[in-house]
């Protein structure tokens, strides 16, 4: 079924600024920031090369970046940014708006941790604090999704069933700077694939429209409704969008979830981004020993995959929810949604959530291993635990318990 | 290392910490860093001053100066160094900012502090690029010059004309002293302390808005060695960032 094509050995944010090339935005704006900027950086001098013909504009800030892209996507082109952390957190306001007003955007995360303390490296609150907003967040494992996840957005974003944002997440650092064979879409493929972009509603004197209008309280519910619709009719899209890429491309980059060695699995264990080459590696080695054990990797976060996650689980004795990051003083983020999924379809299996990499701490294979150790052996299912946590670095004042 | 019969002359400031630099050579920032501990040095303001460490190649700030220092969001540097000051009036409070922090994504910031007079000390490095995130086109980057977002050097027509801020700040009511200086020969280096030195005074004595913009060099993305980093700075900035008083009403 898989396609050879000409694979190259490309840094990871590289590979995703050739991939968002052939997807021919016509306006590209993005501020530099760490583990971003190779991005934004690649497609300047795309751009500046003659190979894309569009304008990149070099604004200010993340907050003019995400402005520049609302206004150009509202004036009918294909547009695209890219951001991480705190330049996610200015774009929150704009990304709001984008949602409400149904512009198609594409935007590239780098998952990286938010101040203070001051990190650069990897954990998923950034995008996991604007889940809320309306955008549609899938996540990669490796640079050929992250790519390849581009071309999916594009086309998923644009469905006139949808009219939303779509933002592909990309580990900071694991995926932007980490060397990767990658297989970059084929130019021909992907304009067939995705077509000339033609906006369902557009700034056009000859049709006037307005955009992100005042309205009064008998009217904005149905308006944030509509969101809201568009985003769960968006989960049959991303089905389809991802068939058929499979069909074009001969790579299995879309869908909400890849279910590894989950199907006959007692003790099943979710995650979502880079870690999950890493848990792989780890089930392998417990399947050798005989335990049955498999991950469900969620692809697909907003919107979330309901009823792909109940028919994914439903076999399994015990889960563990891996994490990279947490809602202070509630718990984990993904976990309590699973528990959610588990409950409203009368079923009890444990659910232990697990907050194992925070500002960019590695959690190790062996790690990954004693989290099955525990949960396989039935320990007591925890709310949320913060794994591995170095309590000898903890001030006097928090109980050391 | 200590050698036999000789006196040492000069020696490390109190406020500044030994600690290894993470700048590039040739960096304009260990300068500044330098000439800030002096002054503080010299007052007896150790435990008197707080200072506000930007987002930029100067994140690690707090690394290098004994006194107590705050992070901000990128680019509100100002805001937060106003917060202060209306808390703790009897400090003396500096902001730290470079241009990407300062002239880009904190540019309303600036002005906003600088409109309302907010009695605090603002150091602008002015290095014509972002250092921090690898050599991309900044506010203050001169025509033509190549950065990695403008390889073919930056163009007026898309990315318009250096922004000078001395001079857009000037033509506010409130901003009592604003002085551009240059990181170059000795004596530029004695201007540019003298500079802060009458922006703390400025802070002080008359509780109003100062900044001093040094113009800075940056080798390593500007892709040239450290000395000829200083005739870059003659040759490229000063025509377009002119080095003086800019605006001074404190006689």
């Amino acid at each position: 079924m898989a396609r050879q094509g000409k694979q190259e050995i490309l840094e990871g944010a590289t590979a995703v600024a050739h991939a968002v090339a052939r997807c021919r935005p016509e306006v590209v704006a993005a501020y530099p920031i760490t583990p971003q900027t190779h991005i934004s950086e690649e497609l300047s001098t795309i751009v500046a090369d003659g190979e894309l013909d569009a304008e990149f504009v070099k604004v200010e800030s993340e907050f003019g970046a995400a402005s520049v892209v609302l206004g150009a996507s509202a004036a009918g082109v294909r547009a695209y940014t890219a951001t991480s952390s705190q330049g996610l957190m200015l774009m929150a306001e704009v990304l709001w708006n984008m949602a409400g007003m149904r512009l198609p955007v594409v935007l590239a995360c780098a998952n990286r941790s938010v101040s203070a303390p001051l990190s650069i490296w990897c954990d998923h609150q950034d995008a996991e604090s604007i889940r809320d907003c309306g955008v549609i967040q899938i996540y990669a494992e490796d640079a050929q999704e992250a790519c390849d996840q581009h071309v999916i957005a594009f086309k998923v974003a644009e469905d006139r069933r949808v009219l939303l944002p779509v933002m592909v997440n990309l580990d900071g650092f694991l995926l932007t700077h980490v060397f990767e064979p990658v297989e970059l879409p084929d130019q021909a493929i992907t304009d067939k694939f995705l077509g000339k972009y033609e906006a369902a509603f557009k700034l056009d004197i000859d049709n006037p429209m307005s955009f992100g209008c005042f309205t009064e309280p008998d009217k904005c519910m149905e308006g944030r409704w509509m969101i809201h619709d568009a985003a769960l009719r968006s989960l049959g899209v991303i089905e389809e969008v991802s068939a058929n890429f499979l069909k074009a491309f001969g790579r299995n980059a879309g869908g909400h979830l890849e279910e590894y060695k989950s199907k006959d699995a007692d003790t099943i264990l979710i995650a979502k981004g880079s870690i999950c080459g890493t848990i792989k590696d780890v089930i392998d080695q417990a399947r050798d020993k005989g335990r049955k054990v498999g991950l469900v990797r969620i692809k697909t976060f907003r919107p979330f995959p309901r009823a792909a996650l109940l028919a994914a689980l439903r076999g399994a004795k015990q889960i563990a929810v891996i994490e990279k990051g947490g809602s202070f003083g509630a718990g984990g983020v993904v976990t309590p949604e699973v528990k959610e999924v588990l409950y409203d379809a009368g079923l009890h299996i444990p659910v232990s959530g697990f907050c194992v990499q925070i500002g960019g701490r590695e959690v190790p294979a062996d790690g990954i291993a004693e989290i099955i150790e525990r949960v396989s052996k039935g320990e007591k299912q925890t709310a949320y635990e913060w794994f591995r946590l170095k309590k000898e670095l903890l001030p006097d004042l928090v109980p050391n318990d | 290392m200590e050698v036999a019969g000789a006196k040492l002359k000069i020696g490390r400031p109190r406020s500044l910490l030994a600690a290894r630099t993470h700048y590039c050579a040739g960096c304009g920032h260990g300068v500044v860093h330098r000439i800030i501990a002096e002054i503080i040095d010299e007052w007896g303001l150790r435990g008197q001053t707080i200072g506000m460490a930007p987002v930029g190649c100067a994140v690690l700030m707090y690394q290098y100066l004994d006194i107590d220092m705050c992070e901000s969001p990128h680019g509100r540097t100002p805001e937060v160094a106003a917060g202060i000051k209306r808390a703790r009036p009897d400090k003396l409070v500096f902001s730290y900012q470079g241009d990407g922090d300062l002239a880009a994504i904190g540019m309303g910031e600036i002005i906003h502090v600088a409109n309302r007079g907010e009695p605090i000390s603002v150091i602008f490095i002015n290095n014509a690029i972002y250092g921090m995130t690898g050599g991309q086109m900044a506010p203050t980057t001169v025509p033509g010059q190549k950065t990695t977002t403008t390889p073919q050097g930056r163009s007026v027509t898309g990315e318009g004309f250096p922004i000078r801020v001395c001079e857009l700040l000037a033509t506010l009511e409130k901003p009592v002293y604003l002085e551009r200086t240059v990181l170059g020969a000795p004596k530029e280096i004695t201007r540019t302390k003298n500079a802060i030195k009458k922006s703390f005074r400025v802070q002080r004595e008359l509780k109003a808005f100062s900044l001093v913009e040094i113009l800075s060099p940056c080798p390593t993305y500007w892709r040239v060695s450290p000395d000829k980093s200083v005739k870059y700075i003659e040759t490229w900035m000063e025509k377009i960032f002119p080095p003086g008083v800019i605006k001074d009403t404190t006689k």
